[in-house]
Formats: C-alpha cells, structure tokens, sequence
C-alpha cells in the first residue's frame, strides 16, 4: 500500500483524506491544531459552548460536516492522526515531525501538502508595540477563547476578513471604534462587479455585512502610525482619502491585508516558485492536477489563497490526482477544475479590489520596524538595499530582515518592496528567500525526543495503528 | 495596568490557578497561557531587541512573538499551549546556575 502524507487538517487536508480514504487508502495526517479544522474551522478547546452558527456564521454547516466527517475518519481508524504535531523538515520522502511525545519520521511515497496561509502583513509605525495583532489573531481569540483583545478595537487593512471580523466583534459586544480599509472605493466597485460575476451570494453577503458597518468604516485610508506608551497601543493616526489627518484613540489595532501562503514547506519538498502580481506574493508552480512535483502535491491556501470552499475543492482535486498517479482512480478531474476556476476568478477579482499596499509600504519612515522578532528598521534595510545589489537573501544575511524567529513570515513581503523601491527594481526582481528548516522553532529537548510511537505510524489497513 | 484582553464569552468554565512572575493568577479550563495571562496583564514580555514589550501577534503559532517561560526553565508558546493548573510562567527566561542577575 502507497504511504500518504497529508500535511494540514483544515478544509483542503480534511477533504484530501476523506478522498484518499473513499479510494481505500490509509493517509497520515499530520497537524499542528489541537483539534482538525484549520484555522477558518478553528475549533474551540473541550468543554466551550457556543453553537457553531455564532462561531462561523454563515459558514456554520461546513464547519459542522469537516468537523464531523473528520472526527469520524479518526475514530474508524481509516487514518492515522497526528494532532499537536508540526512538520520541521522534509526531505525526499522523509518527514521530521515533532509533536508532544517527541520528534519521530514519517516516511511517505507521496505528500499532500495542505499547510494553510498566515495573514499578509504591511508594516505600520509602532507596529510593534503590545497591542497590535493580525486581523486573524483577533478572529482567533474572540473563536477559539471567546475573548477580545482590546476594549477599544480599530481594525485596519483591507480584504474581506476587515468587515467580516467587524461585524463578528461587534455581534460579540466588543468596541470598535474604527474599521480603516486602504482600498480606494473605485477599484472596490470596479473589481466588485468581477467578483459578484464569480460568486454573486458571497459577494452579496459581504456587500450587507459591509453597510452594516456604517459610519466607521472608511475606505482609501492611509495608515501613518500607531502610537503607544509602556502600557500599549494608545491611537492611530490615519489619513483619509481626501488627506485630512485624524487620530483614533483605541488599545488595540488589528491589521491585515488578505492571506499570505505559508510556503516553507512547499519550498523544502522542491517546489519551484513564480511572482504572482495579483496575489502580491511568491506562490509555488502547480499543474493542472495540482502537482508539483514527482508525488508531491499542493492544495488550499498554503498553494494559493482561494479561501476555505477553494481549499475544499482543491484538496479534493489533490487527492484525486495522487488516486490517478497511483492507477486507483479515473475519475474525470474537470468538475473539480472547473469549480476551482470559478474560485478563482472570484480570488483575482478580489486581490484587485483590495489591493497589497505598496506605496503605504514604500513611502515608510525610515524609523519603522520592517523585522518585528528583531527590531531591525526600514532605515537599515535601505540602507544596505545597494550593497545587496537588491537581492532579499543577500539583504537578509546583511540585514537579518526575514532571518528572525518567523522566518520571514510577516516580513519578506514588506523588506522586498523596500528593497525594490530603494533600487529601482520590482519586488519580484528582489528574488524569493529560501525556506530553511525547521520550518518552525523547536527547543532542542524537543527535537532530540524520539517519539516512542514512530515505528508504528506506517499506516496498513489491517494493523492497529495505535 | 489591569488586563489587556476582555472576556466576551464562555465565562462559566472551571477556574485554574496559576502563577506569572511570582503573583498569583486564576484562569479558565481551556484557556490557552496567551489568554489566562493577558486577561490580567497587559504583556507577556519584553523585546529583545527593542524598548517594547510584547503580547503576542498571530495566534497562530507562526509569528513566534509570544514565547516565554516556566520556572524549570521550559520554554512556552504561549498562544498554542493550553494553560494547566499550578503552571508557574515567567516573562523572563531562568538565570544560569550561579548566575546573580
């Protein structure tokens, strides 16, 4: 039997296994959630009692049937689950996981990599001070721990997690105060027709949940700095689209523009990369059964952030590619292919109308932290952008701007615009940086812990796993 | 300062002591470290390299903002580690045997 991989237990990983396993297959699963269900299907901890429909909303019966349908796979033995567990490195057939019994190996003839998106951020001054967070922070708290994380919310960006988070906050009794989008209001209609072709219920939902916000919310902003003291976040000082200066006073700012794909992975499985212009971002090469490789294959946002029905569709279309390279399936691809396209186009039309914001980036103050894990300013990016010939991986060992703890994660997009503008270049000219393992920290004691469990986790049909 | 976070819901939950920095604090079951500390205080702890302090960022284990420590010397993730009774954190890492700092 063909030993599968499947890296993430959100939608695309969930709906991956659920394929493998109609097929008669017996997948691996491997998460870094204490429950299955990604983050857009985060599950609170045991023993919360909110309904699904005041956790997700609108989106409350996928939540319901992933979370079901995957429980279910578990608890019938058709997969082997690792939950709490986080894959380190990979190699050609070979995964590191550590988890809370230890590190143990995985070895694998073919990999399913699900592993999911981070928000995409832009630097504002004073980012780093306490109380700033991702908008998906804030989304996770009031989720998965039922709490804010502020009393006085200003909640800055653009994309659609800006409204739908308002409104979540606002339906849980938070305040707040302001709800500041950086996308111009023309190009929000003009790219909202594209999306309402694509996906008229979504687009329409979100168009009522966004007058719903009312008064507070303010499109073409520009975000200028957030200004704090010992005890935190105290304003934010914005402009708005007509260039009159306002500050909004508030003890938390919550920022983010859309996703971007968390690709470490992909890059340590031999992924090749190309610059997405409407994305804003580096997203690894795919053919159209979503292979990137010999066995290797990559579906939901952690490939292209289309969003958790894309992600359903494209783990789908992932698991059925694996079933075809394996001769087990003929199933016809082009539904799958098809809906996706559909996804697609809706994602496209939606990265235009909420666009990256590059100038906000670009015209930073030179005292602005570009690095939050090691404080290292625009001043110093720039200073040096010359010197590494606008290369980011010569200006990430020059700099240690995407060398810190996040490895990139919430800075590559920022330093490379930098770069880009302080030498005349694009942020694609700049060049990707190079995924290193581990893909996350991990404590030494940790990694060298063997997992007492790893000689049995091979998956067969007839064996108990456990 | 009282804590940074409020709580909105899911407030009928057992209660957890725990210390952070020496004081003793009470959280929920199914609190993660994050949340039971910030509901109190209003950081986890200071930047390295810089003048702030620091409450976490991403919540999702990604942006390694929100690590600190236990009394034996463990390191914590504090968004992605649930809070157990009688855990004692610290905002500081433990000094060196013999260390007077």
């Amino acid at each position: 039997m063909s030993r599968v991989l499947i890296i993430g237990a959100g939608p695309a990983g969930i709906c991956a296994a659920q394929a493998l396993v109609a097929a008669g297959l017996s997948p691996v699963v491997v998460d870094s959630a204490a429950r299955a269900g990604g983050q857009i299907y985060r599950r609170p901890p045991e023993g919360f009692t909110r309904p699904a429909t005041t956790l997700y909303g609108s989106e409350a019966e996928k939540a319901r049937r992933l979370h079901r349908d995957f429980d279910a796979l578990v608890a019938q033995k058709k997969i082997a689950y690792l939950p709490s567990s986080t894959v380190m490195a990979l190699g050609p057939g070979a995964a590191e996981v550590v988890g809370p019994e230890g590190r143990c190996t995985l070895k694998f003839d073919r990999l399913i990599l699900a592993s999911g998106a981070t928000d995409r951020l832009a630097p504002v001054p004073g980012w780093e001070l306490p109380g700033t967070y991702s908008l998906g922070a804030a989304q996770i708290a009031l989720k998965a721990q039922g709490v804010a994380l502020g009393r006085k919310i200003v909640l800055a960006g653009s994309g659609p997690l800006l409204t739908l988070l308002a409104c979540q906050l606002r339906h849980a009794g938070a305040e707040v105060a302001a709800i500041l989008d950086t996308a111009p209001m023309s190009g929000q209609i003009r790219h909202g027709l594209a999306m309402a072709c694509a996906r008229p219920w979504v687009t329409l939902r979100g168009l009522r949940m966004r007058l719903s916000l009312g008064q507070s919310y303010h499109a073409a902003v520009s975000l200028e700095r957030i200004d704090g003291d010992s005890g935190g976040v105290r304003a934010l000082h914005w402009r708005d689209g007509r260039g009159r200066a306002h500050v909004t006073a508030c003890d938390m700012v919550a920022m983010g523009w859309h996703l971007r794909a968390d690709t470490i992975l992909a890059d340590l499985a031999g992924a090749s990369f190309e610059w997405s212009s409407d994305f804003a971002q580096w997203l690894p090469k795919r053919d159209a059964m979503l292979r990137a490789g010999q066995g290797i294959y990559l579906a939901g946002d952690g490939a292209r952030p289309l969003g958790a029905d894309g992600a359903e569709l494209s783990g789908r279309l992932a698991a059925l590619a694996c079933l075809h390279d394996l001769e087990l399936s003929q199933d016809d691809p082009a539904p799958l292919q098809r809906a996706l396209a559909r996804m697609e186009a809706f994602a496209t039309a939606m990265s235009r109308a909420f666009p990256w914001p590059a100038e906000q980036v670009r015209g930073l103050p030179d005292r602005a932290v570009i690095c939050r894990c090691e404080g290292i300013t625009a001043r110093a990016l720039r200073a040096l952008a010359r010197e590494a010939g606008g290369d980011a991986n010569r200006a990430k060992s020059l700099s240690r701007v995407g060398m810190g703890r996040c490895q990139g994660r919430y800075c590559q997009l920022a330093g490379a615009e930098i770069l880009a503008a302080t030498t005349g270049r694009s942020p694609a000219q700049t060049g990707r940086l190079r995924a290193q393992s581990p893909a996350r920290p991990v404590t030494v004691g940790q990694w060298l812990r063997r997992d007492p469990r790893q000689d049995h986790l091979t998956v067969e049909p007839d064996e108990d796993r456990r | 300062m009282s804590g940074r976070l409020v709580r909105l819901a899911e407030k009928a939950r057992p209660p957890l002591p725990f210390e952070f920095d020496g004081e003793a604090l009470t959280g929920l079951e199914g609190d993660t470290v994050l949340t039971a500390i910030l509901l109190s205080k209003g950081s986890l702890r200071q930047a390295e390299f810089g003048p702030e302090r620091r409450a976490g960022f991403c919540l999702m284990g990604a942006c390694q903002d929100c690590w600190i420590w236990q009394d034996d010397g463990a390191r914590v993730q504090a968004c992605a580690t649930p809070l157990v009774s009688g855990m004692r954190l610290r905002s500081e890492p433990v000094g060196w045997p013999g260390d007077e700092s």
